[in-house]
This record gives structure tokens, sequence and C-alpha cells, in this order.
């Protein structure tokens, strides 16, 4: 049995060795928000937090997750709104197909929860690990760049169950 | 019809779900019973196959069925063209498996049905397969001279020559001032989606049914493919669309998996999935591009282009796919592009190579046939002496000429002509928003180690495809509006989009549009799906026809009630009055619905221009962009923000094939770029200096809505403007690019070798 936390949740699952944390969330958490581009670290897709780190789960075991703190993209989300991220993302149309973007809110979450002040190269370099074939990067950029001032001070926004 | 919502840069109802991870793509959908399939691919590029024995794979616990050939009555299906399926495709059409021989590596040999993914894999690993190598065909040449063949019953490994003519070539180039032929190509690469695809079936032996969740692009077309394989109705099959990340053009056509899933859960009776893992994905999906040219221009002094003429090649890979004429059919109709050239000749031949098959990709064979022409408009201005601006200036075509006729093609006698529009317009405003009066000293000057460089170009934006597409408009019981859509929802946004053109048909607040179904057979008689730029436009006005029909059938059953006459019965936001001020709640009509359609068999034609600036480091090769402007026009906007994301998007797809993307292949035909490692793709930081302007100038004449193909137009241009960039950086050395990807080791190379041949000139 291994046994972490998922979204806040305490969970227990019986999973071969060789899983993947991706697949474990995905496939036996049912928590489908986390996605699967390419299974060898390039695409950025399946981005989750692992104790507040950004972490790509198909180059993570499964196992590898006991005892650990995992946010996945539900897990930054509220029941009826936006968090100021999201929002942001929607405002500057910073998605088209949504592949990606699960990846690309926790990537962001992370940088934010850790730089709030990062200029737009910081941002750009920390994104340049994940893939979009939609949008062409400028609108992402932009979106994380108007979503800092929700993560500066108290306003923490991304709600990942930690209080820093 | 109200102009409240369409134009408004409205933000995205899909995105609500996106943003927290509650999409629904089909790799999400885990229903009772499911089994994985996973696909046995040909390792060997070209060969016959003796052999294949799973038995050792169906001795691994949790391993359920092997299906091959042998297991399909009568041989595997042929899969047909969609586009142009002309008789002689024919016998170059691919099974949905492999049965005598392989022709390229990723080809279907077996399909394993096991309880995950995991044990199909290791169930792959246990089948002996026993192939007999053939010599493989990896180019042209090889193609060409026959020495081995791919389909030894054709005779040859040339599928069809298409022609593409207009006026007198011959005569134009007799009486030419000035000629000048080119050799030019443009590298395999194709629409990689973030999301690979995936086909889940379910089968339902009691009614006699088949769910097939996965359909994109044009499922009604597919869902005939597959009746007609498969043995069934057409309305015994349900093909359902998902969310779906990505299309580019290659996600949705039939491929050999959306046989072979669906007759795998009819033959187990388990719903059965499979989702493509990115390895497959590179050497599985439609590949594209992958074309030669060896072109000739003739010009009068001043510049004037009196014709154009030569061969163009394109490599088809192993099978002619459902589209895989497009891309080569669309090289030679659109290579004047937006310019007039009265006299064409140009000769497009499709040669058949051990490698994976094409299809279309985003703007296909227009990006390519842009590289070719622009690349030859900046030599030919160059050598006669005539700024580059100036000459394209003078060579487009004007409003006056429109309806312009293009080249016909033959085989298919398929005429098209310009619509509309004055493309002097984006030209110029083009030129104004770029700054390239200030900008032009740049031209070629070496600042801090790096050569600047300056670059434009035109283009047209072929949309609109025919011949028809349906929508439905339904009153739901609390007073709500449902849309129901032909077309088909790859990403683009077509849930927003088409509740702005449903609110204004009939002239409702937005949020009265509750939902826009799409993509699914289940929602309209006929679809014809996402290609060619055509949801709107196609789409759009088949909605306008269904909301019109929909507050007629409103009126009349109104009149009914209220004793008036339908033409005299008002419809409000909530409630419909006759004219002696009786009113009717709206909710009292509920269930009504209206199916519209709109039929055309005329094109659509964006035009626009780019810019850009770049530096090029002659030590490294490597290409900056400082600055780079798109404009376009559109006909008519319908929500600016969507649009522009288009693009963007499109434009960052273009720069990919200018500098990055490419499948290469060794002379076995063994992809050597089967990963994300290999195969580069655009990320954040490649490309941050871009802009798009988009124009509603010059309405479309012939849709109600005014509107044209929109989303391929970022693409198109990029190979051209950004070789040409490069070349007007390097004027010092006399370094002219001729073959994409200008990747940093090509820059170099080509800078080398001026280098030298400057040398040895001395």
């Amino acid at each position: 049995m291994t046994r972490f936390e998922a979204n806040g949740r305490a969970v227990e699952v019986a999973v071969e060795p060789r899983m993947t944390l991706a697949d474990c969330l995905r496939d036996v958490l049912r928590l489908t928000g986390t996605h699967i581009g390419c299974e060898h670290g390039v695409c950025g897709a399946c981005t989750v937090l692992v104790d507040g780190e950004a972490v790509r789960a198909c180059l993570m075991l499964a196992v590898q997750a006991e005892g650990r703190r995992v946010t996945t993209v539900e897990g930054l989300s509220h029941d009826d709104t936006l968090t100021p991220l999201q929002q942001a993302f929607r405002k500057h149309h910073a998605l088209q197909c949504g592949f990606c973007t699960p990846g690309m809110i926790t990537t962001a979450h992370a940088l934010l929860s850790e730089e709030p002040d990062c200029d737009a190269d910081r941002v750009r370099e920390v994104l340049s690990g994940n893939i979009c074939r939609c949008t062409g990067y400028i609108p992402i950029i932009e979106a994380v760049l108007e979503a800092r001032s929700a993560y500066r001070g108290d306003g923490r926004a991304g709600d990942d169950g930690e209080r820093r | 019809m109200r102009n409240t919502f369409i134009g408004a840069a409205i933000e995205r109802r899909e995105d609500l779900r996106f943003l927290r991870g509650r999409g629904q793509y089909v790799g999400d959908l885990a229903p009772n019973g499911l089994l994985h399939a996973v696909v046995l691919r040909s390792a060997a590029a070209h060969g016959r196959i003796r052999a294949i024995d799973a038995a050792a794979a169906l001795k691994i616990p949790g391993v359920h069925a092997v299906i091959t050939a042998k297991d399909m009555p009568g041989g595997p299906p042929i899969i047909p063209m969609r586009l142009q399926p002309l008789p002689a495709f024919k016998p170059f059409e691919q099974p949905v498996i492999a049965a005598d021989k392989v022709r390229y590596v990723g080809e279907p040999l077996a399909l394993v049905l096991a309880d995950s993914a995991a044990i199909g894999e290791d169930a792959l690993e246990a089948i002996a397969v026993d192939i007999e190598a053939l010599p493989a065909v990896t180019d042209r040449a090889g193609a060409q001279n026959g020495g081995s063949l791919l389909f030894e019953a054709a005779g040859s490994n040339i599928a069809l020559e298409f022609r593409a003519t207009r006026g007198d070539a011959a005569a134009a180039f007799a009486g030419a001032a000035y000629r000048r032929r080119e050799r030019l190509k443009v590298q395999r690469h194709f629409g990689l989606t973030l999301e690979p695809r995936g086909v889940l079936a379910e089968w339902d032996a009691a009614q006699g049914r088949l769910r097939v969740f996965g359909a994109a692009k044009v499922p009604f077309f597919n869902r005939r493919i597959l009746a007609a394989q498969i043995g069934l109705p057409e309305d015994a099959i349900d093909m359902v669309e998902n969310d779906v990340g990505g299309g580019f053009g290659a996600r949705g056509e039939f491929y050999p998996e959306d046989f072979l899933i669906p007759f795998a859960a009819r033959q187990v009776g388990r719903p059965v999935k499979w989702i493509e893992d990115r390895r497959e994905n590179l050497m599985a999906m439609n590949h594209a591009r992958d074309a030669e040219a060896d072109i000739e221009i003739a010009c009068a002094a001043d510049g004037t282009i009196l014709g154009l003429r030569g061969e163009t090649f394109a490599d088809m890979g192993a099978y002619m796919r459902t589209n895989g004429a497009v891309g080569a059919r669309n090289v030679a109709q659109f290579m004047s592009g937006p310019y007039r050239i009265p006299a064409i000749d140009i000769a497009a031949t499709l040669v058949m190579t051990n490698k994976t098959p094409v299809g279309t990709y985003r703007g296909p064979g227009r990006f390519e046939t842009d590289f070719f022409r622009e690349r030859l408009f900046d030599m030919v201005a160059n050598e006669l002496g005539i700024d580059r601006v100036e000459f394209r200036r003078r060579n487009l075509v004007a409003e006056r000429e429109m309806p312009y006729a293009l080249a016909t093609i033959t085989p298919y006698e398929h005429k098209d002509e310009l619509d509309s529009g004055d493309y002097r317009i984006t030209l110029a405003r083009c030129l104004a928003e770029f700054g390239w009066t200030e900008k032009a000293k740049l031209q070629g000057v070496l600042i801090d180690g790096r050569y600047h460089g300056l670059a434009l170009g035109c283009f047209i934006e072929g949309g609109g495809a025919g011949p028809k597409e349906s929508a439905r408009v339904a009153l739901e019981p609390d007073g709500a509006i449902a849309v129901y859509l032909g077309s088909s929802a790859v990403g683009q946004g077509v849930e927003t989009v088409f509740a702005q053109i449903a609110a204004d048909a009939l002239e409702l607040p937005i949020e009265r549009i509750r939902a826009v179904f799409h993509g699914s057979t289940g929602y309209v008689s006929d679809g014809y799906g996402a290609y060619h730029s055509r949801s709107v436009v196609m789409g759009g006005s088949a909605l306008l026809d269904a909301a019109e029909k929909f507050r007629a059938a409103l009126r009349a059953a109104a009149a009914q009630r209220l004793g008036c006459d339908a033409r005299a019965v008002a419809i409000g936001e909530d409630n419909v009055a006759g004219p002696d001020g009786r009113a009717l709640p709206l909710t009292d009509f509920a269930g009504l619905s209206a199916e519209g359609a709109f039929h055309n068999k005329k094109h659509t034609y964006t035009y626009g221009a780019h810019a850009a600036h770049v530096t090029v480091d002659p030590k490294t090769g490597h290409v900056a962009i400082v600055d780079y402007v798109a404009v376009e026009d559109v006909g008519r906007i319908i929500n600016p923000m969507t649009l522009n994301g288009q693009v963007i998007g499109s434009l960052v797809q273009g720069l990919g094939g200018a500098f990055l993307e490419h499948l290469v292949y060794d002379e076995n035909g063994q992809l050597l770029t089967g990963s994300l490692m290999d195969y580069r793709l655009p990320t954040a930081s490649d490309f941050p200096n871009l802009r798009s302007i988009v124009l509603d100038m010059k309405p479309s004449p012939i849709n109600p809505l005014g509107a044209k193909g929109a989303g391929e137009g970022g693409i198109i241009p990029a190979g051209g403007v950004i070789a040409n960039a490069v070349a007007n950086s390097l004027t010092a050395f006399g370094a002219e690019p001729r073959e994409l990807p200008l990747s940093p080791p090509r820059v170099w190379a080509l800078l080398e070798e001026a280098r030298m041949g400057n040398a040895n000139g001395e």
C-alpha cells in the first residue's frame, strides 16, 4: 500500500511498483485533470505539485509519493469561482484546446508561490518546459504576469492547501 | 439579426472546465469492463510478412486477445480517400492492418487487448514477427527510379501528377525579358497535437449499436467509412466527440485505429480503449509538407510577372490517406497566392516512399508553396534591382479584378477563384505597423555581432469548404436555447463563437444560449465538420438559417394561439406578442426546434501580409526574431480575442516549421526523430516578439455572415518570410536559403558554403 495526500485528502492505493504517479492519479484516483502528453518528461502536461514543488507526474513513480502531499489542477480549483491565476488565463485567452492547461496552471502556480515578483524572462524560462501547441505562448506569459499581484503579500491566490 | 455579440471579445465558456481540470478528453473515459488496446507496429520500413506468432503473448495473464489481419475474413478493409478520391489513387490506399507487406515503420501489424496498457505493452514484446526485408524507398529519386516498388501491382511509385494551368505559359516565357529558375525544398513535419490520438468503442450486442468516442474533425464522414467497413447501417453507429486536444488538420481523419478499435470491441463484447503514446504518434499520425519545387518565373523588365512554370514533388509516404493529396494539389494551385500571374503551368508529382503516410497540416500545401514563391520573389526583386515591397505591390491582384480565377487543377477539373478583397490594404497596414521604412536602414547591417534582416510576404488563406453544413436550434423548458452543430470542435472555441452568432441571430442575451453541442453524429441530420477553415463560414451560416427558421416556426405557432397573422407576431426576449398586445411566455413553446443548412461550393479567401525582423549570429547560425507583424482581413470577425489567438498560435506553429520541426529518416526508412527530445517544438522562450492585427474590411460576398476562414493565416507565410529575412540579413555573404528548416546548423552551413564560394570566386 502506498499512502499519500491527494488534494488535501489522505489516500491509500495498491499499485504496481512500475506505475507512474500520472497513471495512478488518472486511472486509480480518477483525477483526470492531470494530462499525459509524452510520458518522457518533455511536454509538461502532467505537471503536479509534490510538497508544493512542480513535478512531472510521468517521471515519478506512484510509490515515490509515499508520505508526500500531491496537488493536481483539481486541487487548485474552487467549486464556483476561478482563482486569480485561472481568471488571468481566461482573460488573456491563454488556452485553446485546454490539454496543456493543467500543467501550465500547476507550473505557474508553483513559480508564483515562490517568486511572485518574477519578470517576463523568468516566466518564459520556467514555462519553456511546458509545451502548448495552440496559443503560441504569448497570452500564457501575459496571464502569468498579470496573476503575480495575487501572490504577493497576504493575497495568496492559489489554494494548494498550504499557507507559507 | 442583431450585432451585439458578434465582433466582441467575449471570454470563452470552454475555459471554465479546462482551467479546473474538468475537461473530458477521450483518454479520461473509463467505462466498466474496459479493455486496453495496444498496437504492434512494424519496425521494418519495407518488407513481406512471413509470420506473426502471438502464442507467447496470449499466455501472459491479463492478455485477452491478439488481433491480426487473419482475423478479418476477406482481408482487412481499405481506408478510402475523403478528398480528391481519384481512381488513380485506389491502388495506394491503406488497409487497416498490414496483411502481406509492411510499407513504413509504424504500420499496424497486430492489436493486443489487455487489462491494462502496461500489460498490453508487455505482450507486444512477446509477439514474434518474421518479416522478409525489402529495399526501402526513402526519397524522391529512389521512388522515381522504381528499383523497389511499394505496390507491385501498380507498377510504379508515382501515384499521380496534378497539373495547375492558367493562360499560355509557353508564350509568356517565350517573350519574357527576364527569367529565373530555382530549386527549393520544405522538410517533412506535421500537425503534432498535444493530446495524442485516442479511440474508445462500446458494442451493445442487444441493441446492435456501436458507440465510438474520440471522434473529431469529420465524424459524419468517418461514420460512413466505418459503417461500410464493419457491416452496420450508419444509424447504428454513434460517433461521440469529446473534448479534443488540438486538431491542426491531422487529428480526426480516418486512421487504421478508427476501424481496429470498434472491430475489437465487437469481437470481445467489451469496451475497448486505445490511447496513442507519443512515440507512436510521431510515426503513425499523418505526416505533412515534405515537398520540393523546381520552378521558373518570367517577368517583364519592370518586374511585372508574366508567368510561372515548373515541377513540384510531394512525398506521400507509404499510402494515400484520406486527405493525402490535398497538400500536393494546393502547392500547385496556390503557388500564385494573392498575385496576378496570367500564365501558369505547374506540375505536381506525388511519389510514394517507405515513410509514414502524409495528410494535411494547417495551411496544407500553402505553407510550402508560399515559401517557394516568396523566396523566388525576393531573389527576382534583388536581381532586377526593384524594391521588394514595390515588386509585390505591383503584382497583387487588384480589387477590381475580383472574382479572380486561380489556376485550374487537372485531373479533377477544379476551378476556383479569389472571392473578394483589397490586398493592398493589408500590405500597407503591415508595413505601417511594422515600421518598414524606419527599419529599412537595418537591412543586412551587422550590429553587436548579429546581422539584421527584414522581409515581408503576402498571402491568401482558403476557407469555407462545401458542400454543406447543418445546424439546429431548440428551445428548452426554461426558455434557454440549445444549439446543435454539424461543425466540430478541435480546441478553437466553437462553443463561445457559435453562442455569439446564435445570440445575435435569435436576438437574445448570450446567457440564454445555454449550450452549444457539436461534433457528435446524434445532433444534426448531417454534418461536415472542421477542416479548411470552414466552421464559422459554413456552420455559422447554417446557424443563421436555423435561427431564421426557428423564429418563423415560433411566429407560426404563436399566431395559431393568438389568432393572428404570423407576420404580425413580435418575438421578445421572454415572450411573443400579437398585434393586440396579448403576449405568451416563450416557455409555452418549449420543445420547438428548427434545423437549418447552408450550401456553398465556392471558397472564401482571407488575405494578409506578414513582416519580420530577424538577427543572425554568424558564429552559431542562431536566428532571433526581433519583431514580427501579422495582418489579415477575415471579412467579418466574430470574436477578435479568439481570432488573434488563432493567428499567433498558427504563426508559432509556422515558426516551428521554419526553424525547428523536422521528421528525419535514415536510408533504411527508420524514423530518427521518434521523441519530443528529437522532434523539436517551439517553447515559451523561443518567439516572444510577435504581433497580430486582424481586420474586417472586405466581407465575403458568398455567405450571409460575410465571414472568411481564419486560423490558418498565421502559418501560411511564415516559412517564406523567415527565410527571406535570414537571406536579407546575410546579403554580405550572398547566402540564399533554399531549404527549411533554418536550424542553427543549417544557417551556419549556409554561411560556410557562401564564405567558401566567395573565397573560391576571388
